[in-house]
């Protein structure tokens, strides 16, 4: 079942007079879970292309379709609420709270969606088992490793049941232990869930985990194909 | 909500000095303004007893024809037999205390020295005049067959120079139009510590005052004290009689009441302005905040926070901080408003006319002034996080998030 598709999207940004096409007319289709990763130089558009994929942004012309929904001209609360819904996030950075525990930075996206304080203690709890964190609950972002925080990341990406999630450059930030570390756990995470991955990378390491590679160089897809690895 | 709250309160702990000092500026500020509210609203009470106790009492029984403008004695003017309607009217339940009085317009003569009085004739043996008997400082009070002693206000006699014993001259319009004048002994000194009523007002025993102003047996008004001012309009229909008319003391006073009532609005303008300085604390405050969290707000945007929410967030910031100003205000402004009560602000002689200020200010703070203000307060301090969590609400998660890259 086809999780993600676009349709000759396209993403230009005005800066002044000068506008810069960042994707010019991308067309991928992405499969129910799939291990995808987006390589290519960087400018080759793969964080643009994870922005669209994530209603994080919308494209300038084309489409983007979610689950079967073209995203494509949803309002500000609709992207929310897709993103919510249906879509986690990983990003380069260590996208968590600083002034939540690693417990509650999980539970947010479940707190978000209106759960009972019930199913979310059960949830997060399961979710940070998963990641091997369930002992780091009570930590703060800052009392954890870097490692540690991008699985805690990784944890809330899956807290609110989503059928995608997108993960920027997960590994840059991280030692070659950690990375592969991270990178272990969402492999497996997909393979037990079925969520699909789609992550950017252009770190050859990271490459090797993915069992579908999607190459982008100057804003077009150059390649749909370049690696199939079985998990 | 309460997940709300425990954000809020965590994302205000990151920077407590901040937060505390922000919190603060909105406790001094409303510290301020209950001090101000209770100094206004203790000047406006105290000025207003003054003039009831001194001047206009609750109700005054006049002639119909009475001017107090022109201080009239002409009989016709005045009341005849004032004293028996003074009785009579000590009777009716809600009356505290009735008692005639003389009002005459005279000049105070020592030497070269003169000065322009009010001579006011007075039963000395009434419980209405206990703010001048009570406030007696030198020598002795009046009594009603005194012929020749003469009350005196302490800054007129310091003026003056005059003291208990000394002799002074008194020129008095009578009812037929003349003057008389009179020499009298300085009995006693008095001091309502209401300088501008001290300063212009002298005393007579009433059957002195009628005999040296050939009012005989007449007086310009019965001046009736309640034991509740609220009575005064049902005492005044009570005794409404033919060729009669009352003066109630929202009537006596209306000079006064308008004041306040300006007074009330020009404060109104200033507590806003006073909230309106403290806001911008709290605006920058949260300003700072939105923009050290951006990436933070792109974040809990990216895992679907929507709009409304992320305003909630600072507006629940604002709340606390305005929740934590207001305890520390009422302390504040507690402290303050203590002691002005208790100790009061001595203002002496403003010279102001037309009001009776008495020479200490005390504060007094009503229960809805303090309600009034902490709930501006708390309102001004919401409102103030509007454009912060506009602010943060309207980034776009992707900008949001290359915050700070």
């Amino acid at each position: 079942m086809e999780v993600v598709r676009t349709e000759d999207a396209t993403r230009s940004f005005k800066a002044g007079k000068l506008e810069t096409s960042a994707l010019r007319g991308v067309s991928v289709s992405i499969e129910s879970g799939e291990f995808t990763a987006l390589v290519g130089p960087s400018g080759s558009g793969k964080t643009t292309l994870l922005q669209l994929l994530g209603c994080l942004d919308q494209p300038t012309t084309g489409r983007v379709f979610i689950n079967g929904q073209d995203v494509s001209r949803l309002n500000r609360n609709q992207r929310a609420d897709m993103r919510r819904t249906s879509i986690g996030f990983v990003f380069q950075f260590f996208a968590l709270i600083p002034t939540l525990t690693a417990y509650e930075n999980v539970e947010m996206p479940l707190l978000l969606a209106g759960k009972p304080p019930e199913e979310r203690r059960t949830r997060v709890q399961e979710l940070l088992d998963s990641v091997g964190l369930a002992d780091r609950a009570d930590h703060r972002p800052d009392q954890l490793s870097g490692g540690e925080q991008q699985r805690v990341t990784v944890a809330r990406a899956l807290a609110g049941g989503p059928t995608l999630i997108l993960a920027d450059e997960p590994t840059a930030n991280l030692d070659t232990a950690n990375g592969e570390q991270v990178m272990t756990t969402m492999t497996r995470l997909n393979q037990e869930t079925g969520v699909t991955f789609v992550f950017a990378t252009h770190d050859p390491r990271v490459v090797k985990f993915a069992r579908r590679v999607i190459t982008l160089q100057d804003g077009l897809v150059v390649n749909h194909n370049a690696q199939v690895k079985k998990g | 909500m309460i997940q709300l709250l425990k954000l809020a309160y965590r994302d205000l702990g990151r920077n407590r000095r901040r937060s505390f000092f922000s919190a603060l500026a909105l406790g001094m500020g409303l510290g301020l303004l209950l001090l101000m509210a209770a100094v206004v609203d203790g000047e406006y009470r105290g000025s207003m007893e003054s003039t009831i106790r001194l001047e206009s009492g609750h109700l005054q029984v006049r002639s119909a024809s009475y001017d107090e403008s022109k201080a009239s004695l002409a009989w016709e003017d005045l009341v005849e037999n004032p004293d028996g309607m003074a009785a009579q009217i000590a009777t009716l339940p809600p009356v505290e205390v009735s008692t005639p009085r003389l009002f005459a317009s005279g000049i105070v003569a020592v030497g070269e020295e003169t000065d322009a009085v009010r001579v006011i004739g007075i039963d000395p043996s009434s419980a209405a005049n206990a703010p001048f008997s009570d406030g007696l400082v030198f020598g002795d009070f009046l009594t009603a067959d005194d012929r020749e002693g003469v009350l005196l206000g302490l800054p007129l006699a310091e003026r003056l120079s005059l003291q208990v014993g000394d002799k002074v001259t008194l020129l008095i319009n009578t009812s037929n139009g003349e003057v008389d004048q009179q020499d009298f002994i300085v009995r006693g000194l008095y001091s309502t510590r209401t300088p501008s009523y001290d300063d212009r007002t002298v005393f007579l025993p009433l059957a002195k005052a009628q005999a040296i102003t050939r009012t005989e047996n007449h007086a310009s008004a019965v001046l009736v004290l309640l034991h509740d001012r609220q009575q005064a309009e049902a005492v005044a229909s009570a005794l409404q009689g033919a060729g009669l008319q009352m003066v109630t003391w929202e009537k006596a006073n209306e000079l006064l009441l308008d004041t306040e009532e300006f007074a009330a609005a020009y404060m109104t303008f200033l507590y806003l302005i006073v909230l309106g300085i403290t806001a911008t604390v709290i605006v920058n405050t949260l300003v700072m905040a939105v923009f050290e969290r951006t990436r933070e707000i792109g974040i809990l945007s990216a895992i679907g926070m929507r709009r409304r929410r992320i305003m909630a967030m600072f507006f629940a910031e604002s709340g606390l901080l305005g929740i934590a100003g207001i305890a520390m205000g009422l302390v504040i402004g507690g402290l303050l408003v203590a002691y002005a009560t208790i100790q009061g602000f001595y203002i002496g002689d403003m010279g102001v006319t037309g009001i009776m200020l008495g020479d200490t200010i005390y504060a007094h703070l009503t229960l809805e002034d303090t309600l009034t203000l902490t709930l501006l307060a708390f309102v001004i301090t919401l409102l103030a996080a509007l454009y912060p969590a506009w602010l943060a609400a309207r980034m776009e998660p992707v900008d949001a998030l290359r915050a700070g890259q």
